[in-house]
């Protein structure tokens, strides 16, 4: 390992706002995913405040700590910042930094075009948050949205939702997503031109073809919504009647084209998280993934499949059954080149020489949590079961086990991944382990008793209870999960500032690892390769490192 | 290494009592909040209270349901079971030793054919069975018209509370509107049209049947058959507004004498006490009558019929007992009951308050 300095002189000399502003210039990708991650996360601790306010509220029955109005725009906000100011930015912060760097290319295709994402998801997520103060409007009423994060019509129509909570979650969501639509079109662009020579579609990364198919599903599902939001608009300030029963409007309509995004939304959160499994399970076990053309093909399987699953999200809705029928069918199939993955991911650690760092242990509670919530999908997708399960508290567990259980462990493993690659320092080991048990114990603390809860009856997004339904100790059991998770996360962010400060020096391949991004320096430098590489498999250092067995023998 | 593994025990324990736990403390939960039905004027329900639990069925199509649920509960278990034990067996049996430092890698595994292929297949045969299983499930509950004989009931759903409709030939005028309490005959079937007045709302009795939305300009129909005598309890499954959790279900079903006997009070026109004259005067002055319909008093829409209000046994939607003491503190407030509910408070003056309380606890 080399001992390069990690700050430049040239950098730590110069100051604090300038250092600042050298940031908010920046084209450069590896500051733009690092501050779509930092970003990220405060957002993530905004939702995570919404969400403890929510299960202090619903600790006992009948409690009145928060107003129902009150209530109704925490589990909004709560939604809404969770998909699209923490998932996605987080996620497509991990793509802008490591795609360019996993290539060997020396930036983005389009580097202003990055930063502009960048900038829109940033100020749609604070227009979002204004609404705290500015929803009220001239009307008195509202503050932040209370609609849900699906925003179901006639809910968002002006009878329904006075004041303008309602117009700065269409606006805010509107402008984050033009930014993810830009980042889309930027990582297609990227992945298509920039490869270094040698690197075939068949030697990309894992993570790499991942994020590849999430910029297609974005650049398929996020203007739907962004067309819906418009016409909401439009009935809410030109007198347009798409959403408008009272005028033959249909509020079914609204569902159709918001789960026509929302359904592969889902996949865009969740894709990635494979992605960074498939690149931290193979290092850790010391073995090559298992089965790479397979994994290709379920991947795009997935994201093919996703695009026609949405009714299930409407099983209740009321349509025909032979609809019903189809649906319930596609989502069967998606469980197939999912359940694909999980195994050749077992097969990858079967038989290696498995290292349990704090990132391989959050990469095995992915597996964990996300089994047990891709299962209680398939329940879900069984329509009469769905007819029962469906908008009760089961939903809300089974989503949960997927998005933090899933999407959340997997960004912990990467962030304990990559850390070292982004600051040239190691996050400390001994604080990941605490950070992962205490989130295991959380998450199942949490999440699991609202499966029964849902079972029993209760709906979710009720602001209260009735008592002797048999919910009280479930969601007793549900509250106090809450500490374990805030602990979770302060010893998270206490540790990343501390090794930022004196963390161990990381060196350029700390994790003896295979892709190009621990072929440079740790952080790289500007530009990322001081010579572009060249790819001869898709493990281009265990070629370097293992010149007897090579990759490319097995092609 | 150590620490890993008294971790993980640990984690695994914890993983263990949030299984275990639903089967050990069910009974005892079950017991300790059993139905604290609403102390009450009117005729107390003949029958138990029958918690909205998924997995306690009385009639067919929650018990298709739940039929079917073990189905899939016992395929998914297993699966859980099977694939959570290779991943717990993958981690112990391949971690590294505590002192192996040597650089030497494992056997490089590319993939395997054979393998790969039954990891795809036996899955594939897996959702083939579930999906069959579905679809025949789903034409057997999803019906497109009522069966024969079937009560036929209205529901509207308002934004905090239900409305139904009678509809039926011997009923003069054809049909009687009651709130928030659907009385039905047991062994039955009741064929329900949902509409909305306003919102989107879900009607979700679990122990009668699964949800089925409640659309505005979108009529929807459902239908349960009640097995046995009690009061079912539910609430709206979509959330629909500031008192979404306040929309709750009440599904009484009686002996079909006892439902005859409840239909014909319905009917009944509502009660002309003289001795509550000022009350009624009051209610009818007030904006009371605005919303509320008694009949032959008044005739607004927005709000429940309060022609028989007596003959229920909660108000509010089922967010409260009825009895004379919280009847007054609604009617004084009812955004102390109710916060964010659509009944104003009409700030009546003791005397009238007792007045109008009085009249109402004469509308049997």
């Amino acid at each position: 390992m080399t001992t390069a300095p990690i700050h430049p002189t040239s950098e730590t000399s110069i100051g604090f706002g300038s250092r600042v502003h050298s940031w908010v210039i920046s084209v450069d990708h590896k500051k733009l995913g690092m501050m779509y991650i930092g970003a990220g996360l405060i957002f993530f601790m905004l939702g995570g405040i919404e969400a403890t306010l929510m299960r202090l509220q619903l600790m006992k029955p009948l409690n009145d700590m928060l107003t129902p109005h009150g209530f109704n725009q925490m589990f909004t906000m709560h939604g809404t910042t969770m998909v699209f100011l923490v998932g996605m930015p987080v996620l497509l912060g991990f793509g802008n930094y490591l795609i360019p760097l996993m290539i060997g290319a020396r930036d983005m295709a389009f580097p202003r075009l990055n930063a502009f994402g960048l900038w829109l998801f940033i100020f749609g997520g604070l227009l979002l948050y204004y609404s705290f103060i500015g929803g009220d409007g001239l009307y008195g009423m509202g503050g932040a949205p209370d609609v849900g994060w699906f925003a179901y019509s006639p809910l968002t129509s002006k009878a329904f939702s006075v004041g303008h909570a309602t117009d700065y979650w269409i606006l805010g969501i509107m402008v984050s997503g033009f930014g993810s639509m830009t980042t889309a079109i930027n990582f297609m662009a990227t992945i298509l031109c920039m490869r270094c020579p040698g690197m075939t579609f068949m030697r990309m990364p894992l993570f790499v073809w991942l994020m590849f198919t999430v910029g297609i599903l974005v650049l398929l599902a996020l203007p739907v919504l962004t067309g819906a939001q418009v016409m909401l608009l439009f009935d809410r300030f030109l007198g347009a009647h798409f959403f408008d029963p009272q005028q033959q409007g249909s509020v079914i309509f609204w569902q159709h084209l918001f789960w026509f995004f929302g359904h592969p939304e889902v996949y865009i959160l969740i894709l990635p998280a494979f992605g960074m499994i498939c690149e931290i399970i193979p290092v850790f076990s010391r073995k090559v993934i298992f089965g790479y053309p397979l994994m290709v093909a379920a991947t795009l399987s997935i994201a093919f499949i996703s695009l026609g699953v949405w009714v299930h999200h409407m099983f209740s809705v009321g349509l025909p059954p032979w609809l019903n029928s189809i649906f319930a069918a596609s989502t069967f199939l998606i469980a197939v080149p999912t359940g694909m993955k999980m195994f050749n991911w077992i097969g990858t650690m079967w038989g290696g020489n498995i290292r349990f760092t704090v990132s391989m242990m959050f990469a095995t509670g992915f597996l964990v949590m996300f089994l047990f919530g891709g299962l209680t999908g398939i329940m879900l997708a069984v329509v009469p079961f769905d007819w029962q399960l469906s908008d009760s508290y089961f939903v809300v567990g089974h989503f949960h086990y997927v998005l933090f259980g899933g999407t959340m462990l997997a960004v912990f493993s990467a962030v304990f991944y990559w850390f070292p690659k982004a600051t040239g320092r190691l996050l400390s080991e001994p604080m990941g382990k605490w950070t992962f048990w205490m989130f295991m114990i959380g998450l199942t603390l949490t999440f699991f008793p609202m499966h029964l809860s849902g079972v029993l009856g209760m709906p979710r997004r009720v602001y209260t209870y009735q008592p002797g339904r048999g919910f009280e100790l479930w969601n007793l059991i549900s509250s106090s999960g809450v500490p374990f998770q805030i602990v979770g996360v302060l010893l998270l962010v206490t540790n990343i500032i501390k090794s930022l400060i004196n963390g161990r020096v990381a060196g350029p391949d700390p994790w003896d690892a295979w892709t190009l991004e621990w072929a440079t320096s740790s952080p790289p430098p500007s530009e990322n390769f001081p010579k572009i590489p060249t790819c001869t498999s898709p493990r281009p250092l265990w070629d370097r490192k293992h010149p007897e067995d090579p990759d490319c023998f097995y092609e | 290494m150590k620490r890993f593994f008294t971790g993980s025990f640990l984690a695994m324990c914890v993983v263990a009592l949030a299984v275990c736990f639903p089967s050990i403390t069910h009974a005892a939960v079950a017991e300790i909040c059993t139905p604290g039905s609403p102390a009450s004027s009117a005729s107390a329900p003949s029958g138990p209270t029958i918690l909205p639990n998924i997995f306690d069925p009385h009639g067919p199509p929650a018990r298709m349901i739940h039929d079917l649920s073990w189905l899939v509960l016992g395929i998914c278990g297993g699966l859980f079971i099977l694939v959570e034990g290779m991943i717990f067996y993958g981690v112990i049996f391949y971690r590294r030793k505590k002192n192996d430092k040597s650089k030497n890698e494992p056997r490089q595994v590319y993939g395997s054919n054979p393998v790969e292929i039954a990891w795809t297949i036996i899955p594939l045969l897996i959702v083939f069975v579930l999906a069959l299983t579905t679809v025949r499930t789903i034409r057997s509950i999803e019906l497109t018209e009522a069966p024969e004989g079937a009560l036929q009931v209205v529901v509207i759903g308002h934004q905090w509370w239900w409305e139904y409709r009678y509809l039926d030939a011997s009923i003069p005028g054809g049909e009687v509107v009651v709130a928030n309490e659907l009385h039905v005959p047991i062994n039955r079937p009741v064929w329900l049209r949902l509409e909305s007045a306003d919102v989107i709302h879900s009607w979700w009795v679990p122990a009668l049947a699964g949800k089925m939305d409640v659309i505005p300009n979108h009529t929807n129909y459902t239908w349960f058959n009640a097995e046995s005598e009690g009061l079912y309890l539910g609430q709206c499954a979509e959330y629909c507004g500031n008192q979404h959790a306040g929309m709750l279900l009440r599904v009484i079903a009686s002996k079909p004498a006892e439902f005859d006997a409840w239909l014909q009070t319905q009917i009944a026109p509502a009660v002309n006490d003289a001795s509550v004259a000022m009350g009624r005067d009051i209610f009818q002055e007030y904006a009371c009558s605005n919303c509320h319909t008694v009949k032959g008093v008044s005739d607004g829409q927005f709000a429940p019929d309060l022609s028989h209000l007596m003959s229920r046994q909660t108000i509010a939607a089922g967010v409260a007992p009825l009895d004379p003491t919280t009847l007054k503190a609604w009617i004084d407030n009812p955004q102390a009951l109710k916060p964010g509910c659509n009944m104003p408070s009409l700030q009546l003056d003791p005397q009238e308050l007792d007045a109008v309380t009085a009249y109402l606890l004469t509308l049997r």
